[in-house]
C-alpha cells in the first residue's frame, strides 16, 4: 500500500514556462485502486489498537465510493464484515466493486448527496450503536495522518526536496491536510492548495464544496494557502486530455486537480508543482463521465 | 399540465428549501423554462450556455433517465414525476 509513482506530466503542460514542472502521484496504483486505502488501513490499525475494532463488530461508514471499497477490501483481508451508506446516484461499477468484497452497501437517497450519506450512515449506527465500528473519516484524525506518514514523506523523497507546491481536491480534506502538514514541516516555503468544486451543485465524486457542505471536523482552512475553485466542466474535458495527451486514464477528481495544478502553474516562473490523482477512470465507464469519450470520437480516424 | 419535480439539496437554494416543488409543461424542456421563471436562476445550473443538459446532470422522468428518452424533447403528462439528479459519480446511465 502507497509508494505510488510520481509522473511528470508532459503533454498537458507542455504551454507552461521551461521551468515549472508538474507531477502527478499516481494513487490509484494503491491495490484497492485509490487514495483512500492509505486512510482506510490507518483507520483500521488504530481502531484495533484502541480496542473499538474487535470481534463482533461490523464496520459501517458513509461513501461516496472508494473510500468504501478500501474499508471493503481491508474487511474482507481483516475478517470483519463492512457495511457502507453511499447514495444511490453513486457509480455501478463502485456498488459492484464493494459487494465483490463481500461488503454491503446501503443506498442513502441520492437527492441528498453525499452529506445524505453522512446522515444516513448515522440513524443506522443510532438504532444500533453497539454492533458497529465507524472509521469516520471525516472526523477521525487518523485519516490525515495516513498522509503525513505516508503521502508527504513519499513526495518529499520522490522530489528530492525540491517540491515548491502542494495541491490535492478536497473531499474528506485529508490528504491536503495531512500531506501538507509534512510538506510544510520540511520547508514552511511549501505552499499547500486546495482545489474544490466552484459550487454546490457539481459532478467531481469525492469532492466537496466547503461552504455549502457539513465540514468534516479534520478539514482547517487556515493551514491552506489557497483554494482553486473548479468547474465540472473544466474537471472532465481535462479527464479527456488527460488519456489523449498523456496516456493516463483518470476519474474526475484528478481532472479537477490537474487543472487547478496547471492554473496555478501557469502564474509561476519556477516551481515544481505536486498534485494527486486518487484513481484512475476505468469506474467511470458507466457514467456520464464516459459520454464525453464517446463524443470525442477516436483521436486518429480509423483507417488513417 | 402540473408535474413533480423533485430538488436536489444544492438546489434547494432556488426553492426556499423546498425538496418537491409543481411545475408545467408539455416536454422536459418547457418545464425547465417554466422552474426559471419561478426560481430564478435553476435553469443555467441544468443547462449550459448552448441550452443543453450538462453532462454531469442527471434528468428522471418516473425513473427514466431523459438521455434514452427523447433528451429535453421528452413528452410530460399530468402528474409525472421528475428528478433533478446532481450525479456525484457523474451518474448512473
Amino acid at each position: 500500500m502507497g509508494r505510488t509513482p510520481l509522473l511528470r506530466l508532459t503533454g498537458v503542460t507542455r504551454d507552461l514556462p521551461p521551468d515549472v514542472r508538474v507531477w502527478a502521484k499516481l494513487e490509484g496504483f494503491n491495490p484497492g485502486g485509490s487514495v483512500k486505502d492509505r486512510p482506510a488501513l490507518r483507520m483500521f490499525q488504530q481502531g484495533l489498537e484502541t480496542g473499538e475494532l474487535r470481534q463482533g463488530k461490523t464496520v459501517i461508514d458513509s461513501t461516496s465510493g472508494n473510500t468504501g471499497i478500501a474499508l471493503a477490501m481491508m474487511g474482507s483481508a481483516l475478517g470483519y464484515p463492512v457495511h457502507l451508506v453511499i447514495p444511490g446516484n453513486a457509480s455501478l461499477e463502485r456498488r459492484q466493486i464493494i459487494e465483490a468484497y463481500g461488503a454491503i452497501a446501503i443506498e442513502s437517497d441520492p437527492l441528498e448527496g453525499s452529506d445524505g450519506a453522512i446522515r444516513h450512515c448515522r440513524e443506522v449506527i443510532a438504532a444500533n450503536p453497539d454492533r458497529y465500528f465507524k472509521p469516520d473519516q471525516y472526523f477521525n484524525p487518523a485519516n490525515p495522518l495516513a498522509h503525513y506518514e505516508t503521502t508527504g514523506p513519499e513526495i518529499w523523497q520522490q522530489t528530492e526536496g525540491k517540491v515548491t507546491h502542494f495541491l490535492a481536491g478536497i473531499g474528506t480534506s485529508g490528504t491536503v491536510m495531512g500531506t501538507g502538514r509534512f510538506l510544510k514541516e520540511k520547508n514552511p516555503a511549501v505552499q499547500v492548495l486546495a482545489a474544490e468544486p466552484d459550487d454546490s451543485f457539481h459532478g467531481l465524486e469525492g469532492l466537496k464544496h466547503m461552504a455549502s457542505s457539513i465540514v468534516p471536523g479534520i478539514y482547517n482552512e487556515l493551514e491552506l494557502d489557497g483554494k482553486v475553485p473548479v468547474s465540472t466542466e473544466d474537471a472532465y474535458d481535462m479527464v479527456y486530455r488527460l488519456g489523449r495527451e498523456e496516456g493516463l486514464l483518470v476519474g474526475q477528481s484528478s481532472g479537477g486537480a490537474c487543472w487547478a495544478a496547471l492554473e496555478i502553474a501557469k502564474r509561476l516562473e519556477h516551481a515544481d508543482i505536486v498534485t494527486v490523482f486518487p484513481d484512475f477512470g476505468d469506474k467511470y465507464l458507466s457514467t456520464t463521465l464516459w459520454a464525453g469519450w464517446e463524443e470525442l470520437g477516436p483521436a486518429v480516424p480509423a483507417g488513417g | 399540465m402540473p408535474v413533480t419535480v423533485k430538488v436536489p439539496t444544492p438546489l434547494r437554494k432556488f426553492t426556499a428549501g423546498s425538496e418537491s416543488i409543481e411545475g408545467t409543461g408539455g416536454t422536459v424542456g418547457a418545464l425547465v423554462e417554466d422552474l426559471e421563471e419561478r426560481h430564478a436562476g435553476i435553469r443555467e445550473r441544468i443547462c449550459d450556455d448552448q441550452g443543453k443538459v450538462r453532462r454531469f446532470v442527471n434528468l428522471y422522468v418516473n425513473g427514466e433517465d431523459i438521455r434514452f428518452l427523447q433528451q429535453l424533447d421528452t413528452q410530460l403528462k399530468d402528474g409525472d414525476e421528475i428528478s433533478i439528479v446532481p450525479a456525484i459519480a457523474g451518474g448512473r446511465r
